[in-house]
């Protein structure tokens, strides 16, 4: 991985390396260079598979985390590109010429987080959540307690418990 | 092989952006929705389809009929107490989502399960594996009108369904697979039970290739039908049985092994024509290779050690900031748990990565265009999605 990462390297002004296994990695990559590489990962290096595309709230930094990540099935290796990019209007470029099927992954995105991705096919239709009108509800401030307590009523007669006081009981009796 | 070549020219013109230029008012073109509650449909979801004639010009899949929010749930839910959740992802096969965030979580804390556990693991996802296959095996033969290959492989899935609730407690959702290791050992007499069960198992599987595998009407509309084209594979992102019946052999258990697999001896099955009937064909002897995998499990595992690791006090389980990717190879492809991990008692994002998600949505869509309506049930059986990995 960490040969990979030096020649990949010569050619991408790239952040972090993160080797996380010997066969897999982490790359954190600029926006604008994400594109070159991915397309020079599919074509020369044997990343064919793009397994993955998903996005990690990181309210507090105010940033969310792209993670693109590819699979070279012959040199049994896997890696991740981290793309870093604003919360506050979050915007990426399209990769669904690349991989047709990161429409999908965009599309979910788009639907959950809020993050736009321009001229990929259908993104801003409904696809798994219809007629929603709260913020998106991957995003780390959107409650899922609350908006339960707000939309759905409790059954009566229905004993509940608080999960992390009833586990305590049940699993440290002693009070460990 | 000879493939149906469609008239292109009783189809509609493409607009600018490559979209479908269709006018529903000529009467030359039909909105048909089938599902979400519809016999030919796998699980919870439906296609809006839009027909000419009898043929499809244009497919578009919605789901979201079964959303829960598991991994928004799983957010706000310590590292243990997102074990007993995880398994509901998927009702045919949940072992998968254990044994994924189980070794998600041992990496990234560190944790190393005991030798005997990895063996019991394994033995488990083979065992779903084989459960998992009935169920499509019911299903594609049902979606051709075969309903009694259904009632057989749902008779031998539940003899299956005995051996996991002596095993684990529990029939479908086993909640046995926890990080650490797995809660119990075999019981006793469990080899015994299990090789009648295997027995029983292999018995009616020659009778589903004599009933559904050598019928002239299953073969007249399978074989090839639904064909996907190899160089489709990698754009699509196409694994596990689907892309084996299209010769490419990609199978993690041999491309990335994991738990005891490097010391079992098996070849993953291959096909070649990538229709439907060869999708089929590739799933029933897959079967045959669990059946042999599971007595060699139990042959070689060890009978006696530890089964769990001694965890910290997980109602105050703290894991350093990281992530990884764990992948396995499920009855429909590869699956796999993406973890993010932030120093806290809560997983910062855990997302599930199901074979459905690619074969279901953009795959799907393409392979249903120029297909009767007839064939898109079995088409769609054929690929073998589980709506719920859409949408965790």
């Amino acid at each position: 991985m960490r040969t990979l990462y030096a020649e990949l390297n010569k050619r991408f002004p790239l952040g972090e390396l993160t080797v996380q296994r010997e066969d897999l990695g982490f790359i954190t990559v600029e926006r604008e260079h994400l594109r070159a590489l991915l397309l020079h990962l599919r074509d020369l290096e044997g990343f064919t598979h793009l397994v993955l595309l998903t996005a990690v709230d990181w309210m507090e930094e105010g940033i969310f985390q792209l993670t693109y990540l590819l699979s070279d099935r012959k040199k049994r290796r896997d890696l991740g590109l981290r793309v870093m990019i604003a919360r506050d209007g979050a915007s990426m470029e399209t990769v669904h010429d690349v991989w047709p099927t990161a429409a999908t992954y965009q599309r979910e995105l788009c639907e959950m987080f809020g993050i736009d991705f321009p001229d990929s096919p259908g993104v801003h239709d409904p696809f798994i959540l219809e007629g929603w009108t709260d913020i998106p509800p991957y995003r780390r401030e959107f409650d899922t307690k609350k908006y339960a307590d707000e939309t759905f009523t409790h059954r009566a007669g229905r004993e509940t418990n608080d999960p992390a006081e009833y586990m305590k009981k049940q699993l440290y009796p002693d009070g460990a | 092989m000879v493939l149906y070549q469609p008239d292109r020219s009783q189809y509609p013109s493409q607009k600018a952006d490559g979209s479908l230029d269709i006018d529903l008012t000529s009467g030359k073109y039909l909105k048909l929705w089938q599902g979400p509650q519809h016999p030919g449909i796998t699980g919870n979801m439906s296609l809006e389809l839009t027909v000419c004639g009898d043929e499809v010009v244009e497919a578009k899949t919605h789901v979201g009929y079964l959303h829960r929010g598991f991994e928004k749930l799983m957010e706000r839910r310590t590292f243990i107490q997102c074990f007993p959740i995880v398994c509901r992802i998927c009702v045919p096969e949940p072992d998968f989502n254990e044994y994924c965030y189980a070794a998600a979580v041992e990496e990234l804390a560190g944790i190393v399960a005991p030798e005997r556990a990895d063996w019991i693991r394994t033995l488990i996802l083979e065992m779903g594996r084989i459960n998992s296959y009935m169920m499509y095996l019911g299903g594609q033969a049902g979606s051709l009108g075969q309903g009694v290959i259904g009632q057989w492989t749902t008779y031998v899935r539940d003899l299956m369904l005995d051996r996991f609730e002596e095993l684990t407690g529990a029939r479908i959702y086993h909640m046995f697979i926890l990080p650490g290791g797995v809660r119990d050992g075999l019981p006793d007499g469990f080899a015994g039970r299990m090789e009648e069960t295997l027995q029983e198992i292999e018995r009616t599987m020659s009778d589903v290739y004599d009933v559904m595998f050598c019928n002239a009407v299953f073969k007249k509309r399978t074989v090839g039908v639904g064909y996907i084209d190899p160089a489709l594979l990698e754009p699509y992102g196409v694994t596990g049985p689907n892309a084996r019946a299209a010769g490419v052999v990609k199978d993690v258990r041999k491309d990335q092994p994991y738990l005891v697999y490097p010391q079992l001896d098996f070849e993953p099955v291959i096909g070649h024509d990538s229709d439907i009937f060869t999708r089929a064909d590739v799933r029933r002897r897959d079967v045959l290779v669990s059946i042999d995998l599971v007595r060699q499990i139990i042959a070689k595992m060890p009978k006696t050690g530890p089964l769990m690791t001694k965890l910290p006090n997980v109602l105050h389980w703290k894991i350093p900031r990281g992530e990884t990717y764990i992948r396995g190879e499920c009855s429909r492809g590869e699956y796999g748990y993406y973890l993010v991990t932030d120093g806290s008692g809560y997983p910062r994002r855990v997302n599930v990565r199901g074979p459905s998600y690619t074969h279901a949505v953009a795959l799907l869509e393409r392979l249903i265009v120029n297909v009767n309506i007839s064939d898109v049930a079995a088409l769609m059986v054929s690929l073998h999605t589980y709506p719920p990995e859409i949408e965790r």
